[in-house]
């Protein structure tokens, strides 16, 4: 190319623009607070905004700036990701949205129509999506990956991860590691045999996989009887978190299957209600710690790995926090996987505690029987995939909590069928879980719904919102101490993070079920959450 | 529509579309074993945990007949959460017979001879019902409206409840005792709850909401606020009273 055509194309621009988002910019997102360049706003996991113009002083102030309101009466999931003023979110089940984070203007629309194939078992949504330089990725409930544009939304390539018609599905926003785009499968209650897969992000070819329930020949397959590892589960369907100094991604697994009889599967059931620390590069595992060994409680381990680096008993430590749906908060050493500290967040009655490995302790009589028994917490869990927080500030973690809320679990025989709901059990409880109601007439005893603050370094509980409802919803702490939350109840709140305290609510009159971010433009805070169909986006009134 | 057209869907709907298939005891056992592996998860045991759908007492927002709903079942409704499935068309029918059984044990009338007519002049008159429960417009709004009860319970429940009131409060028919801090008693229904506020009809009937924070006493009261009606019927009126209530099915389209 001549020098001439050379000028021409500088001055030109676009397409020789450098990438947008480069890796580098998603390792130190602490960096750019006015941006949110990944499902939980870094890699660590731990939604947490820097920004400190909304105060506990201001935030009263707060006013609506736009709605975006979604054609779809999915349950709106997805964290918006924010890059540089544009905002990019996902419209139920596989549409992306291009907004003007500003004003909520759209861009340009990519409407993916998935498979009639697709079975996504709890709802045809998506929670989000990933970019890297100017590529977006979206994983479908028809198990493809898929690259767009982030410029021109327009598709790059087109990666099939799973065959749909299997239970095979992709809900969770991926997880960018250097040039490789990393996914899980969802389909836990199909009796998939779940994996991890890491693609190239430039090409879409598959780089590694790691299977989240061992084959014959590999460790922990003797945790399954006979061929049961099979259709073990092992789902995997939120985003999990990285740590570059050990090169490790942590992930999340969920249920064994079939979910509520495990007759059949008798052992450990490795890796299933466990977190994998997997080399970044090769998939390789490099440990792994189960915290629900045997589940027939569906007490699926996907949350957010949230990674801490904090002064424990007296020395620096890089942590790792987790929340479990099985009702007890673990503090674990994320490099070796070492457990450090563990106890229940919420009523639990189906251990009575954990011994110094961090298992659990079986409490007599909290089998799943065929007549049915009743479990603290049920089906849904003290907590499920809701993002926690932990501000490192405060040092605290905070944790979407379901208190006082049991199921009663009855097992059923099942046989595998292809595609087939592979679950073998219909637990009851008095609170609804996929499909939540408008009307609430419990008393607190039968459960309720908290944003409950502990210092995981202590155990101690620090404060509880409690509310009358159960929520879904994620949890976004700020630099300057604020706590953000909604819940089923249709409420968008801001809570003082050192006391719990209320400082402002609205009611959006719909279901939060998805996690709270905060970015800035132009010199001015912004809030976003979805409730019911809508984004709801806030910032200071001017 | 002319004449001709009517008595076509007349006969399409009165020949019963189980014409095309046999079944016994067995299919229906087999149908239940398929509701409870494969439907639960949403819709719930008793097939009512999606608003607007009652599988159990033959609710479906978009089917009618047993066809439309075996389609359903295999095809999904694209656009919403309903999922394919990957059953046979046998299997799919399996699930419809038990759905269809469901709602004919549902709406049992379990009269054992008794009147009609006649339960519904002690429900009116001696009973005092009215001063409580609304049928269809008639009557107090402060209990459960009984006006499609009979879609809603079997008649042992019915009964259940006349003659034991406290065994089993239903989570919508639960009432609650308030007092402000202004001193105000204040009773009602209890319609819906939040963090903040108590949504109730009050005992005057009027439609109120409390906020949690203006009261000083506030609690969901244990016991039915209805008297047992085991020593103020005789055991053939409660027959009649409840053969009346089991025959209530709603607002029904003339």
């Amino acid at each position: 190319m001549r020098t001439r055509h050379l000028i021409l194309a500088a001055l030109l621009g676009a397409s020789f623009a450098p990438a947008q988002v480069t890796f580098q910019r998603l390792l130190n997102a602490e960096k750019e607070p006015q941006n949110w360049l990944t499902y939980s706003g870094n890699l660590l996991g731990q939604r947490y905004s820097p920004l400190t113009q909304i105060t506990a002083a201001n935030v009263k102030n707060l006013e609506l700036q736009w709605v975006y309101q979604v054609r779809s009466l999915e349950k709106f999931e997805a964290t918006p990701l924010v890059v540089d003023g544009v905002m990019y979110t996902v419209q139920a089940p596989n549409d992306v949205i291009a907004l003007d984070a500003a004003t909520g203007r759209v861009y340009w629309i990519y409407q993916y129509i998935p498979s009639n194939d697709a079975r996504p078992c709890c709802g045809r949504i998506n929670r989000g999506l990933a970019i890297l330089g100017d590529t977006l990725y979206m994983g479908t409930i028809d198990a493809h990956l898929i690259a767009i544009d982030a410029k021109s939304g327009k598709p790059l390539w087109n990666t099939v991860v799973g065959n749909p018609k299997a239970g095979y599905a992709l809900t969770h926003a991926p997880l960018i590691v250097k040039d490789k785009v990393i996914v899980g499968v969802a389909g836990g209650e199909y009796g998939i045999r779940g994996y991890i897969a890491a693609y190239d992000a430039r090409t879409g070819k598959e780089a590694w996989k790691f299977y989240t329930v061992p084959g014959p020949g590999e460790p922990g397959n003797n945790t399954w009887a006979g061929d049961t590892w099979k259709t073990g589960g092992g789902s995997v369907w939120v985003t999990g978190s990285y740590d570059a100094d050990t090169n490790q991604t942590y992930w999340g697994i969920g249920n064994p299957g079939p979910d509520w009889n495990g007759d059949l599967r008798k052992g450990d059931n490795l890796y299933t209600d466990s977190v994998v620390a997997l080399d970044a590069d090769t998939g390789k595992l490099k440990w792994h710690f189960q915290f629900s060994p045997h589940d027939e409680f569906d007490y699926d381990s996907v949350q957010v790995p949230v990674l801490a680096n904090v002064e424990w008993q007296g020395r620096p430590r890089k942590i790792m926090y987790w929340a479990n749906r099985n009702g007890f908060y673990y503090a674990l050493d994320r490099t070796t996987g070492q457990f450090l500290r563990g106890a229940p967040f919420a009523k639990v009655t189906w251990a009575t505690g954990l011994d110094d490995a961090g298992r659990p302790v079986r409490a007599p009589g909290s089998y799943s029987t065929e007549k049915g028994v009743e479990i603290y917490p049920g089906n849904q869990g003290a907590t499920n995939w809701y993002s926690p927080s932990f501000s490192p500030r405060t040092g605290w973690f905070y944790i979407p909590t379901w208190d006082n809320y049991s199921s009663i679990f009855a097992k059923l025989p099942v046989e595998y069928v292809e595609g087939r709901n592979f679950t073998a059990g219909a637990p009851q409880s008095i609170i609804t879980g996929v499909r939540p109601g408008q009307i609430v007439t419990r008393k607190e005893e039968e459960g309720y719904g908290a944003i409950r603050a502990i210092d995981p370094r202590t155990g101690e509980k620090k404060w509880d919102f409690k509310m009358t409802d159960v929520t879904d919803s994620g949890v976004l702490t700020t630099g300057s101490d604020l706590v953000f939350a909604g819940g089923r109840e249709g409420y968008f709140f801001a809570l003082d993070a050192r006391t719990g305290s209320l400082l402002w609510r609205m009611p959006l009159g719909g279901v939060v079920a998805s996690g709270p971010i905060s970015y800035m433009v132009n010199g001015k805070q912004y809030v976003s959450v979805n409730a019911g169909s809508g984004m709801f986006v806030f910032a200071l009134k001017q | 529509m002319n004449h001709w057209t009517i008595v076509c869907f007349a006969l399409l709907f009165a020949v019963p579309a189980f014409a095309q298939h046999t079944f016994g005891q067995a299919d229906i056992d087999d149908g239940a074993r398929l509701f409870r592996a494969n439907c639960v998860i949403c819709h719930g045991p008793d097939g009512d945990k999606v608003s607007g759908v009652d599988l159990g007492h033959g609710k479906f927002r978009r089917a009618t007949t047993n066809e439309d709903v075996e389609n359903i079942i295999i095809g999904g409704i694209p656009g919403t959460a309903m999922p394919p499935h990957n059953f046979t068309e046998r299997e799919a029918f399996t699930i419809v017979i038990y759905l269809r059984k469901m709602a004919e044990l549902a709406s049992d009338s379990a009269t054992n001879g008794g009147d009609p007519a006649r339960g519904q002049a002690l429900f009116e008159g001696k009973g005092g019902c009215t001063a409580c429960h609304n049928i269809l417009g008639k009557g107090s709004r402060t209990g459960p409206n009984l006006s499609e009860i009979g879609l809603l319970r079997r008649g042992a429940e019915i009964q259940r409840s006349i003659v034991d009131p406290d065994a089993e409060i239903h989570l919508s028919n639960r009432s609650v005792r308030a007092t402000t801090k202004g001193g105000e008693e204040i009773s009602g229904r209890l319609l819906n709850s939040d963090t903040f506020s108590v949504q109730i009809l009050d005992s005057k009937e009027r439609l109120r909401t409390l906020q949690r924070a203006d009261l000083r006493q506030y609690a969901i009261v244990e016991k039915s606020p209805m008297p047992s009606y085991k020593d103020k019927l005789s055991a053939a009126e409660l027959t009649d009273v409840v053969a009346y209530l089991s025959s209530l099915k709603g607002a029904e389209a003339k």
